[in-house]
């Protein structure tokens, strides 16, 4: 969209790697950073857990009452976690280097990104999706509903991840923009937020849920069709 | 055949052209103001359930429809900036974003002192509000992105990418929230739908949205132009112009 690398040096290096070699690599290489750096990691989980410890301290611990605000508090703080973890996603390549190489790559910039930034929701998407129904069970949250919870949080925080990769490629050359990136794709990710809390709504009432689960897969598929050229525009803006 | 056209990116052409410009659209701007209110205050006959209190629409209906139509036209402006990277392009992206702000928070403010004798209370989660809420945010995140950054140059090219995010989000965000409200309960929905309205009621309406645009379009020139300055600060026509040289001999 903006700057496409179309000088002669760099389409030198002819593209040798087969396009899932080269996912296949990335993802491989990110995963073990972030393994590497655990902790990082592990924070969106604890916050996540630690969110979900506030609502029932801060209103009240009746079963009817937790179990009617579930779907929806889980789903924020499956929400809040994601954001919390997105400005790690291109910061720590950006600031060593690594980035740069990766532009420099004769292979198309989008594909890269989608690559990283599925390494980077296994990592703190994974963990939300598993913990979601234990905690769920803490707020009485009937075994009907829990199945439906897991699923629309599967389908949905991948959404979330790849939406919130835009804002991480628009801020990750710019100081303190945690706060900041929250605010520019908070918005962008309601969509995910309401259907998410509303399919398990409805299965929490015995009802079928399948609509709001069908528009979350619409959304991730069109997510993934569009948000890598997006991001891959934002990364070359914040390169520069 | 195209030399005008170029010659509108130029920006001390556009500087001087934009001058001229914003007169031209903010005194019929204000003409039609005029109209509009004496024909919507005056003329227009109170609403048979609403009273006088329909009336706000005379300002509410042009504020909303603006807060849309700016978002659009600065996405578009971000991506004729970002495509065909026209600086001129990305000073009016810049430019339209408080306006658009404002215009959104005037609906909001209108919404709410008519939802207060209409529906009992200022505010009601219903789809339009909601929407029109977050669009309020995608502003205030358009230009907290803008402000972010020192270079000029990387601030026009990610806030246009964020722009256009935006653009293509908010009907999924419309119509999201259109669904989910009537997954959630139904009488909200239909509380706003427009009845069909008179002629009487009609004209100083449409006047009103025509005046509202224009005088939009005025302003926008005289932002655009503010930010063209600042932006060529260094050059020599801007020296002439701030040393006051006049607008003719800077053509």
């Amino acid at each position: 969209m903006s700057v496409t690398p179309s000088s002669p040096a760099q389409q030198a290096p002819a593209a040798t790697l087969g396009l899932m070699t080269l996912f296949a690599a990335v993802l491989k290489r990110d995963l073990h950073v972030g393994m590497r750096r655990w902790t990082d990691a592990s924070n969106s989980a604890l916050f996540f857990i630690l969110v979900l410890a506030l609502f029932p301290l801060a209103l009240s611990p009746k079963a009817e009452v937790l179990r009617m605000i579930a779907p929806g508090v889980i789903w924020i703080a499956a929400l809040l976690a994601t954001l919390l973890s997105l400005h790690l996603l291109f910061r720590a390549d950006l600031e060593d280097g690594t980035l740069e190489q990766l532009l420099m790559l004769p292979y198309p910039l989008g594909w890269i990104l989608l690559a990283k930034t599925l390494a980077h929701w296994i990592i703190t998407g994974i963990p939300v999706v598993v913990m979601a129904p234990i905690l769920a069970v803490t707020y009485h949250l009937p075994a009907s509903a829990l199945t439906v919870l897991t699923f629309s949080l599967l389908l949905g925080t991948p959404t979330l991840s790849l939406l919130g990769s835009i804002g991480a490629a628009l801020t990750a050359g710019l100081r303190s923009a945690s706060v900041l990136l929250a605010f520019i794709v908070g918005p962008l990710m309601l969509p995910v937020l309401m259907l998410g809390a509303r399919a398990t709504d409805l299965a929490l009432a015995g009802e079928d849920p399948t609509g709001p689960l069908y528009l979350l897969g619409a959304l991730l598929m069109l997510a993934v069709s569009v948000v890598p050229f997006m991001a891959a525009a934002a990364i070359r803006v914040s390169a520069d | 055949m195209w030399t005008w056209f170029f010659r509108l990116a130029s920006p001390p052409h556009f500087y001087a052209l934009a001058g001229t410009l914003s007169n031209w659209l903010l005194v019929p701007a204000l003409i039609l103001v005029g109209v509009g209110v004496w024909g919507g205050l005056v003329l227009a006959p109170p609403d048979y359930q609403q009273g006088d209190a329909f009336r706000i629409i005379y300002v509410h209906v042009p504020s909303a429809y603006l807060s849309m139509m700016i978002y659009v036209t600065m996405a578009l402006a971000g991506a004729i900036g970002l495509i065909w990277r026209i600086k001129l392009a990305h000073a009016v992206a810049a430019s339209c974003a408080p306006i658009g702000a404002s215009f959104t928070f005037a609906a909001l403010v209108t919404g709410a002192v008519w939802g207060k004798p209409m529906w009992g209370t200022y505010w009601e989660w219903d789809p339009r509000l909601t929407s029109e809420l977050i669009l309020l945010f995608l502003y205030f995140g358009y230009m907290g992105l803008r402000g972010a950054f020192e270079n000029l140059n990387q601030a026009d090219r990610a806030s246009a990418i964020l722009a256009i995010a935006g653009v293509v989000n908010v009907p999924i965000i419309h119509f999201s929230v259109i669904w989910w409200a009537s997954l959630h309960q139904g009488p909200t929905l239909s509380k706003l739908e427009a009845p069909s309205i008179s002629w009487d009621m009609l004209w100083p309406l449409l006047t009103m949205i025509l005046a509202f645009t224009l005088f939009f379009l005025g302003v926008l020139a005289m932002r655009v132009r503010g930010e063209v300055l600042e932006r060529e600060v260094q050059s020599r026509w801007a020296q002439d112009v701030l040393r006051g040289a006049t607008a003719a001999s800077i053509r």
